[in-house]
């Protein structure tokens, strides 16, 4: 067994310092939720544990010209007391909101959310409707990366060795904007998702879509980017026809597994039912703003 | 990695301890500092036994490393009740309506149920349902539980 070593650098240099200098053998401490359960129970055993909350950038949410930045450690539970943000996102708060108990969101963060990579991940479909990107620093330098991008498979990112997310983006918000997120769980409360269905749309001064971005989660090996459902929504009035277009749409991206909270065709056609409620819900929103 | 020297504030009272790098809040809480009112259940976040405050966030001591806790303030069961003599509302309320069974559970419930009340002195059950949601009673009395933090916190609300 290796020797486990622990460092909560300040700064965002002296952290991406020594993820590279540690290569493989590091993992990033967050809000743990995830790194330490496979930690105590020996499912990983780094040489290094790099906690970032200490890094000012991590935590830090801010608002510039109407466009956010959340830090990708915030954890969820300071997302959810954030007034202006949560008004602003309201979808992507949903999905915040269903990440665990209040002791989980008292420590587990978006960018842990993301970097876990699961297909079920709740915070993702939301940042992926409304459209932000994943801030990365690394050894190489900076880049940035649209959210969609950043789960290529089931625990897998495209993250390269010693990278690591320090942030999300969001456009700024038009007028008549809205978004909401919806999950389908055998529970009510502290389980995970069936199928996640996120609809971000923005209406013109006459009731029109101009904008529609929607993504589902847990009914792929990765998080997806629903291009077709959107533009069943865009150019229309919402109306009916165009929230039918929208649920077959999202039903037909849908490449999902039987499991057992589940089978393959009950997530495919409740994936129709929830991207539709989800989009009846932004589209409320969109017109009260 | 030579042990890592922590120095914390549990109850408003200072503690320094030594502990590994790997080693878990909770583990250091009850076998380092003896303070063993906090339970460790599941290990993994799942029960919320081992609710702690850590600088006033409500968390799983369990899925907190201790080194994390340096320079940090946290607040265990050991501190609710007014010295000797006098119980928290919460506790007193549990007690008299019969809130806990077997108890394992009850620490973790007494400080989530407490967070709460400060935010919101005023739940509704299902608010009060839904906060509590990630402490599990394997004796299943939420129902005793529910009615106890209701009954707290209309004393508390008067008081």
């Amino acid at each position: 067994m290796t020797e486990l070593n622990y460092a909560a650098p300040d700064s965002l240099d002296a952290a991406v310092g020594m993820l590279a200098d540690a290569g493989a053998g590091a993992r990033i401490l967050a809000g743990g939720t995830d790194v330490l359960v496979l930690l105590h129970g020996d499912l990983i055993e780094p040489e290094l544990i790099v906690d970032i909350k200490n890094i000012p950038e991590l935590t830090e949410i801010s608002v510039e010209d109407g466009a956010w930045r959340i830090g990708a450690a915030a954890s969820g539970m300071k997302l959810m007391d954030h007034e202006d943000f949560a008004a602003a996102w309201p979808g992507v708060i949903e999905g915040v909101a269903l990440i665990g108990s209040v002791q989980v969101k008292g420590r587990a963060s978006v960018g842990g959310n993301l970097c876990n990579a699961s297909p079920a991940a709740d915070s993702v479909p939301p940042l992926i409707a409304a459209g932000a990107m994943a801030n990365i620093a690394g050894p190489g330098g900076k880049r940035d990366l649209p959210v969609e991008d950043v789960i290529t498979g089931p625990g897998q990112t495209a993250l390269e060795a010693g990278e690591m997310v320090v942030s999300f983006t969001f456009p700024k918000r038009p007028p008549h904007s809205g978004d909401c997120y919806l999950r389908l769980t055998p529970r009510t409360e502290m389980d995970i998702a069936v199928v996640g269905a996120a609809v971000n749309l923005t209406l013109d001064d006459g009731g029109t879509c101009t904008a529609a971005r929607v993504s589902l989660g847990a009914v792929a090996p990765t998080p997806l980017l629903v291009e077709d459902a959107a533009a069943a929504l865009i150019g229309t009035s919402v109306d009916d026809a165009a929230l039918d277009a929208l649920a077959a749409a999202a039903s037909a991206a849908c490449d999902p597994i039987d499991d057992k909270r589940g089978t393959i065709a009950y997530r495919i056609k409740t994936a129709g039912v929830m991207t539709r409620r989800a989009a009846e819900t932004a589209l409320d929103r969109a017109r009260r703003n | 990695m030579p042990k890592a020297h922590v120095t914390t504030t549990i109850n408003g009272d200072a503690y320094e301890v030594l502990c590994e790098p790997g080693q878990t809040l909770v583990d250091v809480i009850r076998n380092g500092l003896g303070l063993t009112g906090t339970k460790e259940g599941c290990s993994t976040g799942d029960c919320g036994a081992c609710s702690v405050m850590l600088d006033g966030e409500l968390v799983c001591s369990c899925l907190v490393l201790a080194v994390e806790a340096d320079g940090k303030s946290i607040d265990t069961i050991e501190g609710m009740a007014e010295g000797e003599d006098e119980l928290h509302p919460l506790q007193r309320n549990f007690l008299e309506l019969n809130g806990l069974q077997c108890g394992i559970c009850t620490p973790g419930i007494l400080i989530a149920a407490r967070a709460l009340l400060e935010r919101n002195p005023d739940p509704t059950e299902t608010e009060i349902r839904f906060w509590l949601a990630g402490n599990l009673c394997r004796c299943t009395g939420y129902d005793k539980v529910i009615r106890s933090v209701q009954a707290a916190a209309e004393e508390m609300r008067e008081a």
